[in-house]
């Protein structure tokens, strides 16, 4: 890839008047010898993957193998049918979708890790739920989804995306900045403004800590990302009004890093910190552990 | 770069609910198969340090067990493995131990299968990669991502020199390479991890090497699915 920064990648797009999304095609194809149709197949059938994901999460059972979670994304589909959610219809369809992938996730069902498993549901929230509303086709969803994989390509590789790395920040933190960025062009912002959406969205969690109940990628991580979907919509419509991040992006992602470095270990994916270790995180703790992790 | 390209930060796709824990697990089910060259009548998954903790959890189980029947990371069959294992005649047995030092997320594979078998040591190192650590008590670092030949031969002057020109004459590129043995003269075991995918003439042209035992193919994006 010829860029290691948002600024980068953003100047590369100016330059040469192409979107982020088109421009991360073309740095694939060059950087895996493969042909366009290759690189764009993949990524629809990952595309193909999250809405069947969102499909089912939606209308089907979704109860985790510890039995702790499932059916929230069908609650708030109910709440959306039955009146009038304070989001307003399309944000709340961000939210409802975004719980739907992640408990398809956590019943052991079908996802794509974007970037991670425990920050799925995020993207497809935004993703399908934008589609819906907007009436863009699969191929421009595709083109968004290598956007959000050219951001994500520069967080993971100057910070982290992992949990157990940097805390939640790194995960979910990341998704949301992704899907900002990609949200911003989709709805036809410049790159630059694409690359002020992830600073304001990242600066949003900075310092969230990684603390999963039991150390299972449920509680709190699945209302995370109902919460990072709705967020990265709020960090986009900021971007699309003229409103920068003032320290700018690359700098974000710098201090996310030196964040993550300093979180104690307890806080990074470790389940020994934070509601892990309150008395109803460890008493769910004990209780998986005596009926050996199952329901 | 840690992370090369799109795919590393967009997928891979996969049964849930966590990358390290789920997809590479399954990931590293499937090289134990293919180091022990086929499906195992008889299996000991040892889990250790994050593993060992949370594998029923995360279903970790059943998705090394996946991996052992052939699965990818994203095959519904996932959710299922262990009953279609004990119903296909795998005996699976799954326990935990102590690695001071090793990775968070190890497992431990000691499988037999007739007359054969094959142990291997591989970690989870994160969305869904894996590091192979040990095969048959040989330390080894690959992570298996592409056509990767487990050379087991004896400990012999020029026996790495025969070996290169054999793959290179063929056109193949070797991408890394590593040699341990158990004792001068004794076994050893080369790992070759290849840019390209290894024909079968090219991998019986090895064999036939005079100091050469066997030749074992493991590659985690390969063909070999069920």
């Amino acid at each position: 890839m010829r860029f290691a920064t948002l600024a980068q990648l953003s100047a590369q797009c100016r330059e040469g008047a192409k979107t982020i999304g088109r421009y991360m095609i073309e740095e694939q194809v060059r950087e895996s010898d493969k042909s366009e149709q290759e690189v764009f197949g993949q990524m629809a059938d990952y595309y193909q993957v999250m809405k069947e994901a969102v499909r089912r999460g939606t209308t089907e059972d979704t109860k985790s193998r510890s039995g702790l979670t499932g059916g929230d994304a069908k609650r708030v589909m109910q709440y959306r049918a039955d009146g009038a959610p304070s989001l307003g219809g399309e944000a709340s369809a961000a939210l409802a979708y975004a719980l739907a992938v992640s408990e398809v996730n956590a019943s052991m069902g079908r996802i794509i890790a974007t970037p991670t498993a425990g920050s799925c549901g995020i993207i497809p929230g935004v993703f399908v739920s934008a589609q819906e509303r907007f009436g863009w086709s699969d191929e421009r969803m595709v083109e968004g989804l290598f956007a959000a994989g050219a951001i994500g390509y520069v967080i993971a590789n100057q910070s982290f995306i992992s949990g157990a790395e940097g805390g939640c920040q790194a995960e979910v933190g990341s998704a949301v900045g992704m899907a900002a960025g990609a949200l911003t062009e989709l709805r036809g912002g410049t790159p630059e403004q694409a690359v002020h959406a992830v600073g304001l969205a990242l600066k949003n969690s900075l310092g969230l800590i990684c603390d999963p109940v039991g150390g299972l990628v449920e509680i709190p991580c699945i209302v995370r990302n109902g919460f990072g979907a709705v967020t990265a919509l709020a960090a986009a419509d900021m971007a699309l009004a003229g409103v920068r991040s003032v320290i700018p992006s690359d700098e974000v992602i710098g201090v996310m890093k030196d964040i993550g470095a300093a979180m104690p270990e307890a806080h990074r994916e470790t389940a020994k910190g934070g509601l892990a270790q309150t008395p109803t995180g460890k008493a769910i703790l004990s209780d998986l552990r005596k009926k050996g992790g199952r329901s | 770069m840690r992370f090369k390209d799109v795919f590393s930060i967009m997928g891979p796709s996969m049964i849930g609910p966590s990358s390290s824990h789920t997809a590479g697990a399954a990931r590293l089910g499937l090289a134990a198969r293919q180091t022990l060259g086929g499906q195992p009548d008889e299996a000991d998954v040892i889990f250790s340090g994050s593993f060992a903790e949370t594998y029923l959890g995360h279903g970790t189980d059943l998705a090394v067990t996946a991996g052992l029947l052939g699965c990818a990371p994203d095959d519904e069959r996932i959710r299922d493995a262990i009953a279609l294992a004990e119903a296909s005649g795998m005996q699976l047995r799954f326990g935990t131990e102590l690695r001071p030092g090793g990775h968070p997320n190890t497992v431990r594979f000691q499988l037999r299968r007739q007359d054969r078998e094959a142990s291997l040591i591989g970690c989870s190192i994160g969305g869904g990669n894996v590091e192979i650590v040990g095969i048959d008590g040989f330390d080894v670092r690959f992570g298996a991502d592409c056509p990767t030949l487990l050379i087991d031969h004896r400990d012999m002057a020029g026996t790495v020199a025969a070996m290169s020109v054999i793959v290179g004459r063929a056109g193949l590129n070797i991408r890394a390479m590593e040699v341990d043995r158990q004792s001068r003269s004794g076994r050893a075991l080369t790992v070759m991890e290849m840019d390209q995918a290894v024909p079968p003439e090219v991998r019986r042209e090895l064999e036939a090497l005079q100091q050469v035992d066997r030749i074992r193919l493991v590659d985690l994006n390969g063909e070999e699915r069920v």
